[in-house]
Order: structure tokens, then sequence, then C-alpha cells
């Protein structure tokens, strides 16, 4: 097997692939190829709907199974066991008998739970029976008591005289004739408390006030025997009079689900059934315990096996579902499909192949081979632990054409770069590097563990974040920046105090006392009048630089696109002119940069730059770095101005001289044999299919070379971003550093300076670490997939998605 | 403030017309629908189902389905919708939104009284009531006599209790006055509603009357043909026509005194959007105007999505998916009893 030599730049070559598998070994050799993993299936079957499919049955089955394991793990999350992956004994079970042990579990445990659901009821409303009991109990006998107090008073009225504030009808009241006294009948049971209102008023009503309810609330939760939920309850004691009121009354009763309990008004008698109900109470918790203990006992060996049989289920069913996407042959015997591999992986599948025609002794093995096709294939980088992140910043925005240039490659050490220039601060770089540090040292136990969205998305880049964060580190040394702080770390400043008394260090100036600062920026700088203007200045022009070197990047990556697809108008009519536009204009610029830098001159390069279009025949003067600059810069803006035309108007001719030199030579191509011409149809209904219109592709041509040419300024520009970003947090950081650290600092008091420390340290990483880390991320982001990427990269592939257990177990999570 | 809606529209609205919109888009298509009718049990109905929106709320049913599961599980997704969107709902849509319930919950009054009357039992009929016309004292509706008591002991409480000023008698309850009952709340419903989406104003006023007065226009015509031949008077049948709508007023007065359906179709004819629906009928039938009404109605409603930032969406989506339920109802049941010839009869296609 040979491994390809450029994993990253180019997409792995692919190839369509036909596998032809006996009917007998097919169900063996799909999971094979899904324990491989590299192969991905065409849906052979696109016109037919689910069911009509060969294997509906089967994923009929799968889905129910799924079912069944869907509710034992209910069961199992309700009692409080989590399914176990430790004790997975390998006990191969087919899935025939894995099915009807699942019909059986689900029998038993929902027998089980039909049962201890009755005994639950019975329980629960022997309970509310108790309170009602209890509670109404109450209400008789204080209202007896009430009454035999009120008679006695009453007797006590009549033995003596007759008070005035007794009530004038109580004598009346008192003696009705007991002849006349109608039987008060009356219900009690318990009512949901949300519902007692509507309950009370309903029952007004409905009879037309008259009815003596009375209700009391039971302080704690009582669970409902129908539901099985707590609810908050009243018990209730309803008086009425009459039959047809009774009728009314059990009517809303039941109306309401409120339940009804007997109850008698003998005291005696109440005590004897409460005994009664508490005997029966504990003889049917007992019961429930037993049920309880077994039904656990079920679930917890169910638990041991329930990893195992959920993946073999999930495993079948993705079977079922990829030998549905096969056809049958001829014959009826074989099933045929069709899909993408690695041609590096053709060993390695044909393996496989053979395995499972030998293990499932198959006459006849599977066949695979090779088909050719004009459809573009999907794309397959081959990416590890740490490419990975860096791949799927380019995948957000574009999977690359089959065989295209990776961008990918470049971003795993451009991104960090470009977002360290913006966040160069090595004190932030080294906390950012602590905290992946922590991600990548404990990334075996967080991979297995469910994290937070956020927490997930920081966990997935940790590789991303530890390079920005290496990268900040070596920025940060280059600005000298550590929390703001300037440290001597490469030798001393070169500079120093005129005196030993440093009077006159922040008015007149330092003197250079020594060789320049060995590394990075001179710690003297910071603080100084002149930081900023020098700090700008530099960052300035380095943004320019590294903008105008990515940017040709770019645009060598699509030379080698161009190059490795055999595009020859790409190289000549787009490379060749862009590359000139490019840095005749701003490739110069960074010339003048450089060497600006390297003769320490005074030139003004805004005004070389703007008078080179204005007045480019006009003496330099002071502003002229070196010999001969006038006529090369009168030379570069003629390519420039040649360059454009050049980018707009060959390529879209040519294309249609190619056109029509191709049609042509069909049209007057011999005729050869039958079988030729058949051949020579296909071919040319190939090519049928592109359809030139010349209008449209120029002005394609003409849109690209607009956007090329805007685009070199507004893109250059655009660079800048990366000064700006970093002469925020700078600024930002020292903000926080004066105005709270060191202000706090000053007034010389330990609970100010605590407090000023946890303000430093919130914002130091509330802003700094997270803000502002989150926006240098977008906006190296955005160099990338903007300024660097729309030079080269065409992005309209799609992924290779193979078939494959391990993204099954993934799916999962 | 007609034209200026967008302005506003969003602050309060925004999210829930997108929500609304969102769940719109998850309606079964015509391909679905084809796929449907091809099933074989109600299995294949609920594997092609789970490929859909309603998945998650049918994949832990037991396999031997049966049609009303179905139903059931797909109301319910219909019902948490709505209870979402009522949830987030400000007013004044959190009112419209409670309007779009107040026809099912005349209808649960119905299906309650009536079967009091014949002696049902008062749970079974409350599994068979609109979950969305659901209130809190609906069971105690079996315990009143007449309308008044109805009115007295339940309803006040309800907001259907404003409809029921037109029809407090002390009569006994029958099936021919319960009749009378739902149609003059119905009556009473749909004007309120009515009057409702013209204060609303603007667009929704604009597609809401249009989509009302539709509804008015099909409960008159069903008042009529299903009110030839019985003992109801022409003043009574007048009565119960909604006062507004394309009919309101002259349509009515010819309708009122209509004694057969080509009667009917005579006077439907001449309103150019109803000529179309009768065109489709042959004379003397009957049985297919029900279909060709909820064809009407469908392509009305979607069209209500066609402009935004009213709530006429709310409305026409919760009716898009009712008619997505009865469609559902339909095929399941022509696939439960073997009747797949006549899947079509009654399957209205949305998209």
């Amino acid at each position: 097997m040979s491994s390809p030599t450029m994993d990253l730049l180019r997409s792995e070559p692919m190839q369509l692939a036909q596998l032809i598998i006996p009917m007998e070994s097919a169900h063996r050799t799909i999971s094979y190829l899904g324990d491989l993993g590299l192969f991905q299936f065409k849906d052979l079957n696109t016109e037919k709907s689910p069911f009509q499919r060969t294997y509906a049955a089967q994923i009929k089955r799968c889905g129910e199974m799924a079912r069944k394991l869907r509710f034992l793990k209910d069961q199992m999350t309700k009692a409080g066991f989590s399914p176990s992956s430790r004790c997975s004994f390998d006990t191969r079970v087919t899935l025939d008998e894995l099915e009807v042990k699942l019909g059986e579990l689900e029998e038993e445990l929902i027998e089980v739970n039909a049962n201890s659901d009755k005994l639950q009821r019975s329980h629960n409303e022997l309970l509310e029976y108790k309170l009602v009991l209890q509670k109404a109990g109450e209400f008789f006998h204080s209202a007896q008591s009430i009454a035999a107090a009120q008679n006695h008073e009453f007797e006590a009225n009549v033995m003596g005289e007759v008070s005035i504030d007794s009530p004038l009808l109580l004598e009346q009241e008192m003696s009705v004739d007991p002849s006349k006294q109608v039987k008060l009948g009356f219900v009690s049971g318990l009512v949901a408390r949300e519902k007692s209102m509507a309950f009370e008023r309903i029952l007004f009503r409905a009879t037309r006030g008259n009815v003596f309810l009375k209700q009391v609330a039971v302080e704690d939760p009582v669970i409902d025997p129908l539901s099985g939920d707590k609810i908050e309850k009243n018990v209730f004691v309803i008086f009425y009079s009459g039959e047809r009121a009774r009728m009314k009354v059990t009517k809303i009763c039941d109306a309401f689900g409120a339940n009804r309990y007997p109850f008698t008004d003998d005291i005696a008698k109440q005590y004897q059934t409460i005994s009664e109900v508490s005997g029966k109470l504990s003889e049917l918790k007992t019961t429930i315990d037993v049920g309880q203990l077994q039904r656990s006992n079920l679930l917890r060996t169910i638990s041991f096996e329930f990893e195992q049989w959920n993946l073999l289920v999930k495993k079948e069913k993705s079977i079922y579902h990829i030998l549905n996407m096969l056809s049958f042959d001829v014959t009826k015997k074989c099933l045929v499909g069709e899909g993408w591999c690695p041609i590096s992986a053709t060993d390695q599948i044909k393996n496989t192949l053979q395995q499972a025609s030998l293990d499932s002794n198959s006459l006849v093995g599977a066949i695979f081979q090779v088909l050719q096709t004009e459809e573009s294939p999907p794309t397959h980088f081959r990416t590890n632990k740490f490419t990975s992140a860096f791949q799927e910043i380019v995948d957000a925005y574009g999977v690359a054409k089959y065989q295209e240039a990776n961008p990918g490659v470049f971003t795993i050490v451009t991104f960090p770069f470009l977002f360290a220039v913006m966040f160069g601060d090595w004190g932030h770089g080294l906390c950012l590097f602590l905290a992946t540090l922590y991600f990548i040292l404990r990334e075996k136990k967080l991979s297995h563990q469910k994290l937070g969205d956020i927490m997930e998305m920081a966990f997935g880049g940790r590789y991303v974040i530890m390079m920005m964060a290496l990268f900040s580190i070596y920025t940060g040394l280059i600005y000298n920046e550590f929390f703001s702080v300037p440290f001597e770390l490469f030798g001393r400043s070169a500079y120093d105090c005129r005196d030993s008394s440093c009077r006159d260090a922040s008015t007149v100036g330092l003197i250079k006392v020594r060789g320049t600062y060995p590394f990075g920026v001179d710690p003297k700088w910071h603080g100084t009048r002149s930081e900023l203007p020098f700090l700008n200045s530099l960052k300035m022009k380095m943004s320019i630089l590294l903008g105008i070197a990515q940017m040709n990047l770019g645009i060598v990556l699509s030379y080698f696109n161009a190059k490795f697809f055999g595009n020859d108008i790409n190289i000549w009519y787009q490379f060749v002119p862009q590359i000139i536009f490019l840095n005749s204009l701003f490739g110069y610029l960074s010339l003048l940069i450089i060497v600006k830098w390297c003769s320490g001159s005074q030139a003004d390069l805004y005004h070389v730059m703007i008078y080179m279009f204005l007045s480019p025949t006009a003496d330099l003067g002071d502003n002229q770095l070196f010999f001969g600059q006038k006529y090369l810069q009168i030379l570069l803006l003629l390519f420039a101005l040649v360059a454009v035309p050049w980018m707009l108007f060959p390529k879209p001719l040519l294309l249609k001289k190619q056109h029509q030199e191709r049609h042509r030579g069909q049209a007057y191509r011999p005729l050869y044999s039958t079988e030729d011409s058949f051949e020579l149809e296909i071919q040319s209904d190939l090519h049928g299919h592109e359809e030139f219109e010349f209008s449209e592709v120029f002005v394609h041509q003409f849109i690209h070379t607009i956007e090329f040419v805007l685009g070199a300024v507004s893109n250059t520009a655009s660079y800048l971003r990366l000064w700006a970003l970093s002469l925020a947090h700078s600024e930002l950081s020292s903000v926080f550093y004066d105005k709270v650290l060191l202000l706090a600092w000053g007034f010389n008091n330990v609970i100010i300076l605590i407090i000023g420390i946890i303000v430093f340290i919130c914002a130091t990483v509330g802003v700094l670490l997270l803000m502002e880390t989150l926006s240098a991320f977008l906006h190296a982001l955005r160099l990338h997939w903007v300024e660097f990427q729309s030079k080269f990269y065409e992005g309209d592939g799609y992924k290779f998605y193979p078939f494959s257990f391990a993204s099954l177990s993934e799916d999962e999570e | 403030m007609y034209g200026f809606e967008a302005l506003t529209f969003n602050i309060h609205s925004g999210y829930l017309e997108a929500i609304v919109r969102g769940h719109r888009s998850g309606l079964l298509t015509a391909a679905d629908y084809n796929n449907l009718c091809q099933c074989e049990t109600l299995d294949d109905i609920k594997m092609h189902l789970s490929a859909t929106e309603y998945g998650p709320y049918l994949q832990n049913e037991p396999s031997p389905l049966h049609t009303t599961t179905i139903v059931e599980k797909c109301t319910l997704k219909l019902v948490d919708e709505y209870k979402h969107m009522l949830s987030q709902a400000t007013e004044p849509l959190s009112t419209f939104l409670q309007y779009i319930t107040y026809g099912h919950m005349i209808d649960n009054v119905v299906l309650i009284v009536t079967g009091t009357l014949h002696e049902r039992d008062v749970h079974e009929l409350l599994e068979k009531c609109h979950p969305l016309g659901m209130f809190d004292s609906i069971a105690t509706l079996a315990v009143a006599q007449n309308m008044r008591e109805l009115y007295r002991l339940v309803l006040v409480d309800t907001p259907l209790a404003p409809y029921f000023s037109e029809c407090i008698t002390s009569e006994d309850l029958d099936d021919m006055n319960i009749e009378i009952m739902r149609n003059t709340l119905y009556k009473a419903y749909l004007e309120d509603f009515y009057d409702f989406c013209q204060k609303l104003g603007g667009a929704t006023a604009e597609i809401m009357s249009d989509l009302l007065a539709f509804e008015a226009d099909r409960r008159a015509v069903n008042i009529t043909i299903n009110s030839i031949g019985t003992e109801l008077t022409r003043d009574d049948r007048r009565k119960l026509y909604s006062n507004f709508g394309l009919l309101y007023p002259y349509g009515h007065e010819e309708l009122a005194v209509c004694e057969d359906i080509d009667q009917v179709r005579g006077v439907m004819e001449k309103y150019p959007p109803y000529q179309t629906i009768f065109a489709k009928l042959s004379y003397g039938e009957s049985q297919m105007l029900d279909k060709a009404f909820y064809e009407e109605e469908v392509k009305r409603l979607c069209l209500a999505f066609e402009q935004q930032f009213h709530y006429g969406v709310f409305f026409a989506y919760m009716r898009l998916r009712e008619q997505e339920i009865r469609n559902l109802m339909w095929i399941s049941e022509c696939v439960a009893q073997n009747q797949k010839s006549r899947v079509h009869d009654s399957v209205v296609f949305i998209f």
C-alpha cells in the first residue's frame, strides 16, 4: 500500500467503485466494511420510498427494538440506574435472540409495572382515605364540641334570664320540631387545591347555595392515585339535603376528579376504620417494597448489557440502511453497490471483502471493480486530532473541491500567527496556554464526558487555542508586553537617563548608552511619549507586510491549482496578471517599507504611493529612497495598468475558442464502426451537458477582475486590522494595569488593594482573555476566509462520509 | 396605522412569526402524501412519519398502532406548538391565539352535552374532546339540564359566555336544540372574532376578514343544506347566518328560502369565488362539497403566508395543521380498513 506523501494539501485520490456482493454474504460484508469505515455508499434507490425498499421490514424490526431499548433506558433512569459499559462481557448475541429477549423483558417490566402501579394506587387511595378520616374527624369533633357548648350555653340561658345579646330566633332555631328536621347527607373526600375554588363555586351554583362545604388544606402534597403525581390537596366535607342534590354533588365531584371516601360520624367507628386502614397500609407497603426490589434487580441485570445491545441494534439498523441503498443485479442473486473510496484503501477493502465471503462460507466472493466516472469525487483529508480543528475552520467556509489545494495546511501556522499579532501579550498568552494545557492533559477523560456548549467548543479547538497561545507568547515577547508591564528579559535596555537623578527623563528624554536591545521592543519605550507613534508605525507597516505576503501566497496557490488541473489559461491569463498587479502596487509598497526600515530614511510613504498615481512623472524630491525610483514607479504603474485588461479579456475569448474547436472537431469526425459510434454518442452526451454561454462567462470574468482589482486595495487595507486590534489590546491592558492596579496600590490600603486586584483579575479574564480572544479569533478567521482564501479557493466540494460504525457511536453522544 | 406594521411588528411578534413560518415548512408535502397513500399498514405510516416532524411523537409507540393513536399524537404535536406560541405571545397576539381555540371549545361543549344527553360516560367523552378546546370546568357540563343551567353553571366562567346571550332558553336540551345552540354560538364567535380582527387593523384585518368571511359563508351553506327538510323555519335559519361575509346580506335572504341543493347551487353561482367550487360538482351532489370547500380553504390559507407582518399566519397555520391531521386520519383509516382505493377521496393536499 503506497501511502500518499501530501496528506493535507490535496484530497486523497478517490475512486468510484462497484461492489457485487452475493446475497448470502451481503450482511456480513457490509458489517465488515462498517468496521473498516473507508467506503461511502451511494444510494441507488433514490426513487423508492423508505418502506418500498428491500429491507424495510428489517429496519422496522430494528426500529421496534430501538423503541424497546428506549423504554428500558427510560425505566432504568427512572429507577436510578445508568447503563454501565464496564460489564460488557463479550457474549455474542444475534439480532433474533435479542429481539426475543427484549420482547420478554419489555413484557415482564410492563407487567411488574402494572402490578406495582395497581398496588401503588390502592396504597395512595388508602393514604388519602386516612387523611380524610383524620381531617374530617377533626371537623366533626370540633363541630360537635361547639354544638355541645352552644347547647350548654342555651340551656344555661333558658335557665337564667335571656340576655340582650343572645339571638332572638335562637330559641326557635334550637327547638325545632325533631320530626321536621331533615337528615343532612354528606360527602367527604379530597380535591386538588388549585381546583378547590372552582369546585366550591360550581357546587354553590348547581345547588343554588343549598350546600355546606367545609375544606381543610392538607399540609404535605398528596400523591394522586389516578395520575401518580404529587399534588397539593384539600380535604372537603359537603353537607347537602335531598336526593337530587346528592346526585349533583357526586357528579360534580367526578367532574373535578375529587376522590370521595365513605365516612361515618360515629367516633368509635371512625377509630376502627383508621386502625383498619393503617393495618392495610403497612401490609401494602411491604408488598410494594418486594415488588420494587424485584424490579430493580431486573433493571440492574439489564443495565449491565444495555450498552452492548444498544450498539448492536444501532449497527444492525445502519447495515440494513446501507443494504437498502444497494440494487439487485439482473439475476437477483447479487446485490450491487456503488460508492467512493480512497484509492489507497483498495487493498484493504478487497481483503475485507474476501474475509467476509470466507467467514460466511460463500461459494462466490464479492467482486470489487473500479468505475470510470465524470462525477466529482468527495474530498477526503486524513486529519488527526491536531489538524482536524484547523481543517474544521476551513470546512466551515466550504469543503475543498476535489484535489484542490487545501488552505488548511497553511492555516495551521498562519491562523494562530495572525491571531497572535492581534493578541500580543505573553502574560495573556501564558494564561491561555495553561487553560488549554488543562484540556490537553485531561483529553482522554474529557472526550468521553458531556460538556456544555461553550466548553465543548473550547475543547474541540484546544489545539488551535494552544497554538494561538504559543504564538501570542512569541509576539508578546516581541512587543515586550506582560499584562502591559515591560520586562528586561533579553539583556539591559539600550537607553538610560542623562544623569543619576533622572529628573528630566520624561521631559528632555533618555540617551542611548548601549547597543540595541537584542530581541523585540526596548522596555524603556514603554510609557514614553514616543511609544505610540513608534509602535503604531511599526505595527502598521508590519501588518501590510504580513498581508501582502499572505495574499501572494494565496495567488501562488492558485498557480499550483491551475498547474495541477492542467489549466494553462488560468496560469497565463489569471495568475500572471494577478501577481503582477498586486506586486507592482502593493508589493512595491512593501519594498519601500523594507528599504525605509533598512536605510532609516525619512521619506513619506503615503506621499510616494499617492503621487505615484496622481503625477507619476513628477520629481520625488525628499521622498526618494533609491536611485531610479521614479522610472521604476512609472514602469510598475504601466505593468499594473496592462494587467487589468490582461485579466479581463483573453480568458473568456480563449474559452469560447476552445469550445468552438471542440464542437467543430466533433462535427467532422469520421464515422467508425457501430461500437465506436456508440462510445462516441456517450462522449458527445457528456459534452453536450456543458453549455457555453459567452456573455455569462464574460460577465463572470468581469466580476472576478473587478473583485480582484478593488480587492487588492481593500484587502490590503483590511490587513490593517492586525495593527488596530493589537493597539486596542495593549491599550486596554495598560488601562487596566494603570487605572486599576496601580491606582489601588497608591492608596496604601489593604482592602482597596484587594478590591483592586479582584477588579483587575475580573477585567483581565473577562475582557482581555475571553472577549479579546474571541474578537481576535474572529478577525483572524475573516482574514483567512476573505482575504486569503478568496485568491484561490473554490470550496464547492463535498465531504467524504464513509459508512463506519465508529461514527455511529459518536452520533449517540 | 395601515402600512406601518412593518416598523413595529417584529418588536413583539417577529419571533413568533418566524416560529410559525418554520412550523409551516414542516407541513407534509404532496410527495409525502403520495408516499403515505402507498403504505400497506399503519406501521408503514409510522415509519414514514418518523422521517417528518411527527417523528419524536410517534417513535415510542408500541407496534400494533391504531388510527386514534396516530391522530392523538399528531394533535399533541399541534397542541405543544400552540402552547409554546401562546406562552411566548404578548397582547394582542395572545388574545388572537386564544380566539383560534374558541371554535374547538364550542365543539367540545356540544360534544359533552350531546354525549350526556345520550347517557355516555363523561370521561369517555372527555377523551374525545379536542385538546385545544379544553377548559377547567368542562367536565361539569354533564350536570346541566337545560341551556340556562349550562350557562349559569359552567360557561359563565369561560370566554364563550358572551356568545350565549342569544341562546339562553329554559327549554330542555335535545339534539335539535343543541345543534341550533352550536350554530348560534359559532355565529356569535365568528362575528366577535371578525370584529376583533377589524379592531387590530392593518394586514391582519385584511387577511383575516377574507378568511373568516369564507368560513362564515361556508357555514351558511352547510346550515342551509343540513336544515333542508327539517322543521327549522326560514326565519330561524336566517338567524343562524353570521352577519358578515360575501353572502351577507342578499345571499342570506336567498339561501334562507332554499329548499334543495340545486337551489343552493343557484344562489352560490352568483358569487364568482364560489362559482369555481360549485362548477366542480355535478348537479344534486353534496357529498364532495365538503372536500371542495376544504380545498378552497387550504388554498386561501396558504395565500395568507404570502404576506408578512400580520397575525393571519397563526390562524392559517393552525387550520392547515388541522387539515393535515384530518388527512392523516383519513389515510390511516383507509389503510387500516383496507380501503385504499378511497384514499384520495378526502385527502386535501396542502402544497
